[in-house]
């Protein structure tokens, strides 16, 4: 681990983000090109996100989907 | 009063998140319900302070957020739980051996996390403190930015990122036990923490 590497640990969160300027950015893509086990860490944290966001998905019952339909028909009808 | 066609033609494609989110703030499928149904209803009587070409998606946050907050967490008021371990970077990754010995190409880290069940993932997010919990949903689960996170839950963007990246941290010290508990992961002496 040099100062490169340690710098790329602080900035993880905010390169994978998408919330760095751009010179940031520039540097830390240019240290993972060269620097195998940075891009490894890097890789799996994105991975990582990707498998949270796949399996916290839930089903929306249709029930409600028409309870909110016929809610907001109702209030509309007040409404006029 | 704002046309409902035109504001269900726009708002109802969002229910699946917003009914995503409603299950892990309030982990009960009936108030999830509840807490979906009244945020349509807020919005929709609210339409007319949604200015058009702004995103409708946050502002539904707002409203959901907002009415969790006010409504179905006073309802079951838990102790203060306004803190969690911080703990570093990589968290998870260390600990299945990364970073040390990294190979090149999809290594066994990587397949680890094939592994975790929806069950487990849903739980440790739902084990998260309320506040951490809903920066990582808002932040990794539905993708918003460092700002709209900040506009949707009415807090500074530096305490955004502090409870998004805390947060993320200890999803993945619920997750690295959920994978010892399997034997996915092996027991590493000296860095459990």
């Amino acid at each position: 681990m040099d100062e490169h590497c340690i710098e790329a640990v602080e900035l993880l969160y905010h390169y994978l983000d998408g919330e760095l300027t751009d010179d940031r950015r520039v540097i830390i893509q240019r240290h993972l090109d060269d620097c195998p086990p940075c891009f490894e860490a890097y890789d799996f944290e994105a991975e990582l996100r990707i498998v949270v966001r796949q399996k916290c998905r839930d089903h929306v019952p249709e029930t409600l989907v028409m309870r909110v339909a016929a809610a907001l028909r109702e209030v509309e009808q007040h409404a006029e | 009063m704002a046309d409902q066609a035109k504001f269900s033609d726009l708002a109802m494609q969002y229910m699946p998140s917003l009914y995503t989110a409603a299950l892990r703030m309030t982990r009960n499928p009936s108030d999830a319900e509840d807490l979906v149904q009244e945020t349509y209803l807020k919005a929709y009587r609210a339409f007319n302070s949604f200015a058009e070409g702004t995103n409708l998606k946050a502002w539904l946050y707002r409203i959901l957020t907002n009415t969790y907050i006010n409504t179905y967490r006073a309802k079951k008021r838990r102790p203060e739980e306004s803190d969690v371990d911080d703990l570093e970077n990589f968290y998870l990754y260390r600990r299945l051996g990364g970073l040390e010995g990294a190979q090149a190409g999809r290594s066994a880290e990587d397949e680890v996390l094939d592994h975790f069940t929806e069950t487990e993932v849903k739980e440790a997010i739902e084990a998260l403190p309320e506040q951490f919990r809903m920066a990582v949903l808002l932040g990794d689960v539905e993708g918003f930015s460092y700002k709209e996170i900040a506009e949707i839950l009415d807090v500074p963007i530096g305490t955004v990122m502090s409870r998004l990246h805390r947060g993320r941290r200890a999803l993945q010290k619920r997750l690295y036990e959920f994978g010892r508990q399997r034997g996915l992961v092996p027991e590493r002496e000296g860095t459990h923490g």
